[in-house]
């Protein structure tokens, strides 16, 4: 068709893998663009910032080979989402994994109530995932093969002081990945949740760095695990942190 | 159906899961069957619009992508499938494009007529028989389906409606049939169908122990009307290739005592149990077994000893569909290769160079472990389609088992083979292909048919919305 991106013409019975990763353009979503990539993948790329996303396909996209296609999209226009995935489904022609990153947690003082804040938290890192999610389950569930990744977060496994909101909608994007699972994996679909602790990206200074999530993350997906804590050792701290007892955790202020 | 061409093209509920024939290629279509020509009017339209690629698919019996769109819309022809008209005095017969072999022979076949040419299942549709242009055991003899028909109607990706005959819009006429759904749509085709004096066929069977000694043999009885070998690809040394032959020719008036008899429906039935108890529809799950290496040797080597021991040289009366659809005996048979699958790998060589290359096929598959567990021998002759496989000489079919393991490996062995069919003069069949890229199909083609198709594609789909996933791969 005119002018959508030719993707190399292949033998049919061993095509690339596709993916799409939504929230590509920097931190955990750009290691695990550029992982897949190097692992074979020809990736959909998709990010609200156009020009970090355009570079970060070029820097794929090298010898006149097209690996990653850039579609720049925010996250919360819910409305453009079913037309989206059906163009990249047209450019990328079949899909193996989707892996949705896009995710905000802007900065709450602990006395403040924003509702703004929270409810720009619940459309990306929730109702984005949602929307685009179920598009990839429809397309998995009917070709009954597929892997579905989610980044939630160790937030979502308590409600803390410093950002309910932050906590709910990665709570509730790990109660939706779970149902999903339920639903999916009679299909021959694989849902991964990965859960970050601390990875160095915008919304955290300190932490491992994103390329050694990528990786945690890419061996998840080649394995097709369920749920996976990035650096691991996150899953026994919080494994203590979901026991504290609520007398003693609502004392505390972390 | 989108409404005027406005609403969406691609809604997710349409998504379904596409697979070849031999379930060794999957890819998701948005899917949509149609049941009238104006429904696909409106589809073309609205594709013209948008600029969503459109394929064609009948029954989906294609070994390779003949019949995938990945990522786009995939109209399905099963439900136009109307008988229009039937003429059973002079055996013309006008049909919807949906429908299929085995309705066609249950149609006619009591009134005397039989299919002049059938692929070796029933179940195609014409329309895609046509795409194709299929050959049957009788290729010399009666040649592609395609030489039988009389006329037809095309809907074009344009939007204009054409009447082909051999004489009438002659161009379209040799363009669309072999055309691989790449050109137009029929909405309609006229066929003359074979007048036949019994249901029975006179079939005569016996070994050759050399490949060489098939293609002898094969050519020999070239003008018997029907003639094929079954060729065993994993015998060792010099009797690689051999195999068992096949002859038939349909009875006079007066030798079949009771015609009314075999020519009825019921007479020609495929019986669905095996030794009178077995139900058929289990079979390919034992058969599964013997599928690798050490299980089609054994495979290959007992069927030879039986034909040799038990039918050398014996004539027998077969039905039409028991000689004609084999592969329908066994059903869901291609389900036997496993999960992975199996590709058919047809090459076409003429009779100089068939000997030769197809010695070197076989050796090179069996020394890269990857034997063909069933080979068919054909003759064939050539014909007038645009895109055509046809060439003086012969064809071998064969079947390889595709698994996680080896798909690498089968890769280059096809890539190799292809090279090998070339220096050859070899063809190749877009019904059975996986394997073709744009140089492979420019070299046995040749620049000038492949620009001639490409000024044909220009002058009735200036938008492209015609588009499979083999176009894309052959002639991208």
């Amino acid at each position: 068709m005119p002018d959508s991106p030719q993707i190399p013409i292949e033998f049919p019975l061993t095509p690339k893998p596709r993916a799409v990763v939504i929230g590509a353009s920097s931190g955990i979503g750009a290691a695990v663009s550029r992982r897949l990539a190097k692992e074979g993948y020809v990736l959909a790329l998709l990010a609200r910032r156009e020009g970090r996303l355009q570079a970060l396909c070029d820097e794929l996209n090298q010898n006149d080979e097209v690996n990653a296609i850039a579609y720049p999209h925010n996250a919360t226009d819910f409305v453009a989402i079913p037309a989206l995935f059906q163009e990249i489904l047209q450019d990328l022609q079949r899909l193996d994994i989707i892996v949705f990153v896009a995710g905000v947690m802007p900065l709450v003082d602990v006395t403040e109530f924003n509702f703004d804040k929270e409810r720009l938290m619940i459309e990306v890192n929730l109702l984005g995932a949602m929307a685009w999610l179920g598009q990839a389950a429809t397309l998995f569930q009917r070709m009954g093969a597929g892997q579905i990744v989610g980044i939630s977060s160790v937030a979502g496994d308590r409600g803390r002081v410093p950002n309910p909101g932050y906590n709910t909608s990665k709570a509730a994007l790990d109660t939706y990945l779970e149902a999903l699972r339920n639903r999916l994996t009679r299909h021959g679909v694989n849902v991964l949740t990965v859960k970050p602790g601390f990875v160095e990206t915008a919304l955290s200074p300190k932490g491992i760095p994103p390329e050694k999530a990528a990786a945690d993350i890419w061996r998840a997906m080649k394995r097709r695990r369920q749920l996976i804590y990035t650096p691991f050792f996150w899953r026994y701290i919080m494994l203590i942190i979901k026991y504290i007892p609520s007398f003693i955790f609502r004392r505390l202020s972390f | 159906m989108s409404d005027n061409g406005t609403g969406p093209l691609l809604p997710l509920e349409r998504l379904n899961r596409l697979e070849n024939f031999g379930h060794s290629i999957h890819s998701p279509g948005y899917l949509y069957r149609p049941t009238q020509i104006e429904e696909i009017e409106e589809l073309f339209a609205a594709s013209r619009k948008q600029g969503v690629a459109v394929a064609l698919r009948g029954s989906g019996r294609s070994y390779g992508d003949a019949a995938l769109n990945s990522g786009g819309i995939v109209l399905n022809f099963q439900r136009m499938n109307r008988i229009l008209e039937w003429n059973p005095e002079t055996g013309i017969i006008k049909v919807e494009p949906g429908v299929t072999i085995e309705q066609l022979w249950k149609y006619t076949l009591e009134d005397g007529w039989w299919s002049p040419v059938v692929p070796g299942t029933m179940f195609p549709t014409l329309g895609g028989v046509l795409a194709a242009n299929v050959h049957g055991k009788n290729n010399w003899r009666a040649g592609t389906l395609g030489e039988h028909v009389l006329e037809f109607e095309a809907l074009l990706p344009n939007g204009k409606h054409v009447v082909c005959t051999p004489k009438k819009n002659k161009d379209l006429f040799y363009g669309i049939i072999g055309g691989m759904g790449m050109l137009g749509v029929f909405t309609s085709i006229t066929l003359q169908m074979k007048k036949v004096y019994s249901g029975y066929l006179e079939v005569k069977a016996w070994v050759e122990p050399t490949l060489e000694r098939m293609l002898a043999a094969i050519n020999e009885n070239k003008e018997e009307d029907y003639n094929v070998g079954w060729v065993d690809c994993t015998a060792f040394g010099k009797r690689l290739g051999r195999g068992q032959m096949h002859t038939a020719r349909y009875l006079e008036p007066g030798e079949d005592p009771n015609p009314a008899q075999s020519l009825s429906v019921d007479a020609q039935v495929l019986p669905d149990t095996m030794f009178g108890i077995m139900p058929k529809s289990i079979v390919y799950q034992f058969l599964r077994l013997g599928m690798n290496n050490l299980g089609a040797w054994g495979g290959n080597l007992a069927k030879y000893i039986l034909n040799r021991t038990l039918e050398q040289n014996k004539v027998d009366r077969w039905t039409f569909t028991e000689f004609s659809f084999l592969l329908d005996y066994v059903p869901n048979w291609e389900r036997s290769y496993g999960n992975g699958g199996l590709i058919q790998y047809q090459s076409f060589l003429p009779k100089e160079t068939a000997y030769d290359t197809y010695m070197q096929i076989l050796r090179l598959s069996k020394r890269r472990g990857l034997p063909s567990y069933l080979g068919v021998l054909k003759r064939h002759r050539p014909d007038d389609f645009l895109l055509s496989h046809a060439v003086d000489g012969f064809s071998l079919a064969l079947d390889y088992k595709v698994t996680r393991r080896n798909v690498a490996r089968l890769r280059k062995l096809t890539a190799d083979l292809n090279q090998i069919v070339l220096e050859g003069g070899g063809r190749f069949y877009f019904a059975k292909d996986s394997t073709l890229t744009p140089d492979v199909v420019q070299a046995y083609l040749g620049e000038e048919t492949v620009s001639k198709l490409k000024k044909l594609k220009k002058k009735v789909d200036p938008q492209n919305v015609l588009q499979t996933d083999l176009y894309k791969r052959c002639f991208g």
